[in-house]
Protein backbone atom coordinates (compact mmCIF):
# COMPACT_ATOMS: atom_id res chain seq x y z
CA UNK A 1 0.00 0.00 0.00
CA UNK A 2 1.98 3.52 -1.43
CA UNK A 3 0.06 4.90 2.20
CA UNK A 4 1.97 2.34 4.14
CA UNK A 5 5.35 3.40 2.40
CA UNK A 6 5.19 6.51 2.48
CA UNK A 7 4.46 6.88 6.19
CA UNK A 8 7.45 4.51 7.09
CA UNK A 9 9.45 6.67 4.55
CA UNK A 10 10.85 9.63 7.24
CA UNK A 11 10.35 13.15 5.94
CA UNK A 12 7.63 12.12 3.42
CA UNK A 13 4.74 14.05 4.38
CA UNK A 14 1.78 14.13 2.23
CA UNK A 15 -1.76 15.65 2.16
CA UNK A 16 -4.11 12.71 3.71
CA UNK A 17 -7.39 12.24 3.12
CA UNK A 18 -8.96 13.50 6.15
CA UNK A 19 -12.41 11.73 7.42
CA UNK A 20 -15.46 14.28 5.77
CA UNK A 21 -17.12 16.77 8.17
CA UNK A 22 -19.71 18.77 8.28
CA UNK A 23 -19.37 20.66 5.29
CA UNK A 24 -19.94 17.43 3.45
CA UNK A 25 -23.25 16.18 4.65
CA UNK A 26 -26.38 17.68 3.15
CA UNK A 27 -28.07 20.25 6.23
CA UNK A 28 -31.08 17.68 8.35
CA UNK A 29 -32.88 18.67 11.25
CA UNK A 30 -31.88 16.17 13.37
CA UNK A 31 -28.15 18.40 12.84
CA UNK A 32 -29.65 21.42 13.38
CA UNK A 33 -31.11 20.62 16.16
CA UNK A 34 -27.89 18.78 17.52
CA UNK A 35 -26.14 22.04 16.86
CA UNK A 36 -28.73 24.25 18.13
CA UNK A 37 -28.62 22.10 20.95
CA UNK A 38 -24.86 23.22 22.14
CA UNK A 39 -25.56 26.73 20.80
CA UNK A 40 -28.19 27.42 23.46
CA UNK A 41 -26.53 25.98 26.14
CA UNK A 42 -23.47 28.12 25.57
CA UNK A 43 -25.64 31.08 25.02
CA UNK A 44 -27.62 30.29 28.17
CA UNK A 45 -23.87 30.12 29.87
CA UNK A 46 -23.25 34.01 29.14
CA UNK A 47 -27.17 34.36 29.59
CA UNK A 48 -26.95 33.60 33.37
CA UNK A 49 -25.69 36.87 33.39
CA UNK A 50 -28.46 38.41 33.03
CA UNK A 51 -29.96 35.85 35.85
CA UNK A 52 -27.34 37.10 38.18
CA UNK A 53 -27.28 40.80 37.32
CA UNK A 54 -31.44 40.47 38.23
CA UNK A 55 -30.89 39.04 41.98
CA UNK A 56 -28.24 41.31 42.61
CA UNK A 57 -30.05 44.36 41.45
CA UNK A 58 -32.76 43.19 43.70
CA UNK A 59 -30.39 42.97 46.33
CA UNK A 60 -28.49 45.98 45.82
CA UNK A 61 -31.68 48.35 46.70
CA UNK A 62 -34.39 50.10 44.48
CA UNK A 63 -31.84 52.34 42.15
CA UNK A 64 -30.12 49.11 40.94
CA UNK A 65 -33.61 47.67 40.39
CA UNK A 66 -34.82 49.96 38.70
CA UNK A 67 -31.45 50.09 36.39
CA UNK A 68 -31.81 46.40 35.57
CA UNK A 69 -35.78 47.30 35.23
CA UNK A 70 -34.62 49.97 32.60
CA UNK A 71 -32.36 47.41 30.55
CA UNK A 72 -35.28 44.71 30.42
CA UNK A 73 -37.77 46.82 29.57
CA UNK A 74 -36.20 48.59 26.61
CA UNK A 75 -36.30 46.88 23.15
CA UNK A 76 -32.81 45.31 23.39
CA UNK A 77 -33.40 43.80 26.69
CA UNK A 78 -36.93 42.58 25.89
CA UNK A 79 -35.29 40.93 22.50
CA UNK A 80 -32.29 39.37 24.64
CA UNK A 81 -34.78 38.54 27.35
CA UNK A 82 -36.91 36.74 24.54
CA UNK A 83 -33.89 35.14 23.21
CA UNK A 84 -33.26 34.38 26.78
CA UNK A 85 -36.52 32.42 27.07
CA UNK A 86 -36.38 30.41 24.02
CA UNK A 87 -33.19 29.40 24.38
CA UNK A 88 -33.94 27.91 28.19
CA UNK A 89 -37.04 26.14 26.87
CA UNK A 90 -35.56 25.12 23.89
CA UNK A 91 -32.64 23.35 25.41
CA UNK A 92 -34.69 22.09 27.87
CA UNK A 93 -36.52 19.81 25.49
CA UNK A 94 -33.50 19.17 23.51
CA UNK A 95 -32.10 17.81 27.07
CA UNK A 96 -35.18 15.62 27.38
CA UNK A 97 -34.88 14.38 23.94
CA UNK A 98 -31.43 13.38 25.30
CA UNK A 99 -32.42 11.49 28.51
CA UNK A 100 -35.42 9.37 25.72
CA UNK A 101 -32.03 8.28 24.16
CA UNK A 102 -30.54 7.07 27.34
CA UNK A 103 -33.22 4.78 27.25
CA UNK A 104 -32.52 3.95 24.19
CA UNK A 105 -35.33 4.47 22.56
CA UNK A 106 -36.23 6.87 19.72
CA UNK A 107 -33.27 6.64 17.38
CA UNK A 108 -35.66 5.04 14.93
CA UNK A 109 -35.03 7.46 11.20
CA UNK A 110 -39.08 8.39 11.74
CA UNK A 111 -39.03 8.93 15.82
CA UNK A 112 -35.25 10.85 15.14
CA UNK A 113 -37.33 13.14 13.05
CA UNK A 114 -40.49 13.27 15.07
CA UNK A 115 -38.28 14.53 17.74
CA UNK A 116 -36.06 16.33 16.47
CA UNK A 117 -39.15 18.71 14.79
CA UNK A 118 -41.10 18.03 18.02
CA UNK A 119 -38.20 20.27 19.86
CA UNK A 120 -38.19 23.17 17.24
CA UNK A 121 -41.96 23.73 17.19
CA UNK A 122 -42.51 23.09 21.08
CA UNK A 123 -39.83 25.45 22.17
CA UNK A 124 -41.02 28.06 19.70
CA UNK A 125 -44.78 27.04 20.98
CA UNK A 126 -43.77 27.10 24.47
CA UNK A 127 -41.92 30.84 24.21
CA UNK A 128 -44.75 32.21 22.95
CA UNK A 129 -47.14 30.44 25.63
CA UNK A 130 -44.73 31.78 28.58
CA UNK A 131 -44.68 35.58 26.76
CA UNK A 132 -48.48 36.07 26.09
CA UNK A 133 -48.85 34.63 30.45
CA UNK A 134 -45.97 37.59 31.08
CA UNK A 135 -47.78 39.95 29.38
CA UNK A 136 -51.06 39.32 30.41
CA UNK A 137 -49.98 38.86 34.08
CA UNK A 138 -48.56 42.58 33.14
CA UNK A 139 -51.78 43.54 31.70
CA UNK A 140 -51.04 43.89 28.42
CA UNK A 141 -48.06 45.30 26.37
CA UNK A 142 -46.29 48.67 27.88
CA UNK B 1 -7.02 -3.69 15.19
CA UNK B 2 -5.56 -5.74 18.18
CA UNK B 3 -2.55 -5.74 16.18
CA UNK B 4 -2.46 -1.64 16.86
CA UNK B 5 0.46 -0.59 19.78
CA UNK B 6 -1.14 -0.76 23.02
CA UNK B 7 -0.75 3.27 24.35
CA UNK B 8 -2.24 2.41 27.37
CA UNK B 9 -1.15 -0.18 30.53
CA UNK B 10 -3.39 -3.12 31.30
CA UNK B 11 -4.18 -1.20 34.61
CA UNK B 12 -5.42 1.97 33.18
CA UNK B 13 -7.76 -0.04 30.54
CA UNK B 14 -9.01 -1.87 33.48
CA UNK B 15 -9.64 0.78 35.77
CA UNK B 16 -11.68 2.59 32.30
CA UNK B 17 -11.09 6.27 33.75
CA UNK B 18 -9.92 6.94 30.42
CA UNK B 19 -7.67 10.37 29.84
CA UNK B 20 -9.12 13.07 32.11
CA UNK B 21 -9.15 9.77 34.53
CA UNK B 22 -12.99 10.36 35.88
CA UNK B 23 -14.26 7.65 33.55
CA UNK B 24 -18.39 8.51 32.95
CA UNK B 25 -18.48 10.88 35.80
CA UNK B 26 -19.45 14.12 33.62
CA UNK B 27 -21.61 12.12 31.44
CA UNK B 28 -23.71 10.77 34.43
CA UNK B 29 -23.72 14.11 36.51
CA UNK B 30 -24.70 16.06 32.99
CA UNK B 31 -27.89 13.84 32.94
CA UNK B 32 -28.50 14.02 36.45
CA UNK B 33 -28.51 18.25 36.39
CA UNK B 34 -30.29 18.26 33.25
CA UNK B 35 -33.35 15.71 35.15
CA UNK B 36 -33.44 18.12 37.98
CA UNK B 37 -32.80 21.16 35.49
CA UNK B 38 -36.20 20.20 33.80
CA UNK B 39 -38.22 20.60 36.82
CA UNK B 40 -36.22 24.07 38.20
CA UNK B 41 -36.34 25.82 34.91
CA UNK B 42 -40.85 25.36 35.15
CA UNK B 43 -40.08 26.96 38.66
CA UNK B 44 -38.19 29.20 37.52
CA UNK B 45 -40.60 30.60 34.70
CA UNK B 46 -43.42 30.05 37.31
CA UNK B 47 -41.54 32.42 39.37
CA UNK B 48 -40.25 34.93 36.69
CA UNK B 49 -43.82 35.02 35.14
CA UNK B 50 -45.25 35.78 38.79
CA UNK B 51 -43.11 38.91 39.95
CA UNK B 52 -43.60 40.77 36.55
CA UNK B 53 -44.57 44.20 37.15
CA UNK B 54 -44.29 43.91 40.64
CA UNK B 55 -42.27 47.21 42.47
CA UNK B 56 -39.13 46.36 44.32
CA UNK B 57 -40.22 45.77 47.62
CA UNK B 58 -42.89 43.28 46.15
CA UNK B 59 -40.40 41.42 44.35
CA UNK B 60 -37.92 41.46 47.23
CA UNK B 61 -40.49 40.05 49.98
CA UNK B 62 -41.03 37.17 47.32
CA UNK B 63 -37.52 36.71 46.29
CA UNK B 64 -36.54 36.79 50.17
CA UNK B 65 -39.36 33.87 51.05
CA UNK B 66 -38.29 30.37 51.57
CA UNK B 67 -39.02 28.17 49.34
CA UNK B 68 -38.93 30.91 46.41
CA UNK B 69 -35.61 31.46 47.92
CA UNK B 70 -34.53 27.88 48.23
CA UNK B 71 -35.83 26.84 44.49
CA UNK B 72 -33.44 29.94 43.18
CA UNK B 73 -30.53 28.58 45.22
CA UNK B 74 -31.04 24.90 43.98
CA UNK B 75 -31.80 26.45 40.57
CA UNK B 76 -28.03 28.53 40.06
CA UNK B 77 -26.19 25.48 41.75
CA UNK B 78 -27.65 22.73 39.32
CA UNK B 79 -26.99 25.15 36.43
CA UNK B 80 -23.80 26.17 37.13
CA UNK B 81 -22.47 22.77 37.73
CA UNK B 82 -24.39 21.73 34.33
CA UNK B 83 -22.69 24.49 32.57
CA UNK B 84 -19.33 24.05 33.88
CA UNK B 85 -19.29 20.25 32.77
CA UNK B 86 -21.16 21.80 28.98
CA UNK B 87 -18.36 24.15 28.48
CA UNK B 88 -15.83 22.00 29.27
CA UNK B 89 -16.99 19.90 26.74
CA UNK B 90 -17.17 22.46 24.34
CA UNK B 91 -13.42 23.78 25.25
CA UNK B 92 -12.23 19.87 24.76
CA UNK B 93 -14.34 19.60 21.59
CA UNK B 94 -12.25 22.98 19.96
CA UNK B 95 -9.58 24.06 21.64
CA UNK B 96 -6.30 22.13 20.92
CA UNK B 97 -3.72 24.48 21.99
CA UNK B 98 -2.45 22.63 25.06
CA UNK B 99 -1.76 26.07 26.94
CA UNK B 100 -5.07 27.88 25.02
CA UNK B 101 -6.75 24.57 26.22
CA UNK B 102 -5.70 25.04 30.00
CA UNK B 103 -6.58 29.17 30.21
CA UNK B 104 -9.81 28.00 28.43
CA UNK B 105 -10.50 25.76 31.44
CA UNK B 106 -9.40 27.20 34.28
CA UNK B 107 -11.20 30.77 32.51
CA UNK B 108 -14.30 28.25 32.53
CA UNK B 109 -14.38 27.36 36.32
CA UNK B 110 -13.65 30.90 37.22
CA UNK B 111 -16.37 32.49 35.53
CA UNK B 112 -18.91 29.62 36.76
CA UNK B 113 -17.91 29.46 40.55
CA UNK B 114 -17.73 34.00 40.39
CA UNK B 115 -21.62 34.04 38.79
CA UNK B 116 -23.15 31.59 40.84
CA UNK B 117 -21.18 33.10 44.07
CA UNK B 118 -22.70 36.48 43.30
CA UNK B 119 -26.25 35.08 42.61
CA UNK B 120 -26.46 33.20 45.38
CA UNK B 121 -24.99 35.69 47.95
CA UNK B 122 -27.84 37.79 45.98
CA UNK B 123 -30.75 35.33 47.46
CA UNK B 124 -29.37 35.12 50.96
CA UNK B 125 -29.12 38.70 51.14
CA UNK B 126 -32.73 38.85 50.25
CA UNK B 127 -33.79 36.28 52.89
CA UNK B 128 -32.12 37.35 55.48
CA UNK B 129 -32.73 40.99 55.03
CA UNK B 130 -29.19 42.34 55.65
Amino acid sequence: MPELEASTNPGARRARPLSPHLQIYRPMLTMMMSIVHRITGAALYFGTLLLAWWLIAAASGPNAYANFEWFIGSLIGRVVLFGYTWALIHHMLGGIRHLIWDTLHGFEPAEREMLALATLVGSIGLTLVVWVIGYLAMGGPR
Amino acid sequence: MSNAPQMRTPMRRVRGLGAAGSGTGHFWHQRVTGAAGIFLTIALIVIAISLLGRNHAAVVQILGSSPVAIIMLLFIVNSAYHMWIGMQEIILDYVHEDNLKLLSLMANTFFVVVVAAAACFAILKLSFGV
